[in-house]
């Protein structure tokens, strides 16, 4: 490839990385929980496409069908039926938001040095643990047990959901 | 240079993360923040997936699959602790949620 042409994996990546960036500042900049809720679903479909460019197409369907759909559904369940109003003082500043922010660049730019070793790493297009055929195989021979394990997981959240949010009635 | 390389997955996948740490640290409302959690575990199944792609090995996939599970999972168990709290006390800011402060 040219270097001046440009192929659609960096048109994906670019279009995609910004508006997951941008899904994601609107998710801690919005003052109303359902725009958040929104922001965040735009932040999962963008990295659904990073997933797509990495050639990772289960994962791709599994984050659209599992996150984007049941997640957030469930999220914005929540937040309409208990009606909540917006948070105030979300542009103020003081010292903890401060404190928060020098943190969270600190953190961008140790990993940033620490990953730099990885800038010469070419995006591997014959991956082969994107596709059903090859993640299936892996999942009913080397990771059996795992996957057995999260439906005792998924069981355990199930009934601990039940009893926690169950409206409890102490006269009888 | 405007090539994406593994490295340019793991930079979007740090920012995702660290703007998830500012959102648990900043904002009040409690699902708010488990909204943040979630962009932070998705930001680290990102960073396997690139990392999956780069050495050909299929641990990382299988394990962003039950980060996935595990995720829902948190959601669930979240959310009914979120609907719990809202119940008792009407309101679910974390500032004035303290019954656990020593």
């Amino acid at each position: 490839m040219e270097a001046t042409s440009l192929s659609v994996q960096t048109v994906l990546f670019w279009l995609f990385a910004v508006l997951g960036i941008a899904g994601g500042v609107g998710l801690i900049f919005n003052r109303s929980p359902i725009y958040a809720a929104l922001s965040l679903i735009l932040n999962f479909f963008s990295i659904a496409g990073l997933y797509l460019s990495l050639n990772a197409e289960f994962i791709a369907a599994i984050q659209i069908l599992v996150y984007a759909g049941a997640i957030m559904v469930l999220f914005l369940f929540v937040i309409m039926l208990l009606n909540l109003q917006d948070e105030h003082g979300v542009y103020s500043f003081d010292m903890r938001r401060g404190i928060a922010f020098i943190l969270g660049l600190a953190f961008i730019g140790e990993m940033i040095y620490v990953f730099r070793s990885f800038a010469d790493k070419e995006v591997n297009n014959d991956f082969t643990f994107g596709k059903v055929e090859s993640i299936g195989e892996k999942m009913m021979t080397d990771f059996l047990f795992p996957f057995e394990m999260i439906s005792v997981i998924l069981i355990a959240a199930l009934i601990g959901a039940i009893v926690v949010a169950r409206k409890h009635n102490y006269s009888d | 240079m405007l090539t994406p390389t593994i490295y340019s997955y793991l930079a979007v996948s740090v920012i995702m993360f660290a703007l998830g740490i500012i959102g648990v640290l900043t904002r009040r409302n409690g699902i708010v923040v488990f909204m943040c959690i979630e962009l932070m575990l998705n930001a680290v199944n990102l960073s396997l997936v690139a990392f999956s792609n780069m050495h050909d090995n299929a641990t990382g996939s299988m394990l962003v699959f039950f980060v996935m599970c595990v995720a829902a999972a948190e959601a669930v168990v979240g959310l009914s602790i979120v609907i719990a709290l809202f119940r008792n006390k009407l309101e679910i800011d974390i500032n004035n949620v303290n019954i656990f402060k020593w």
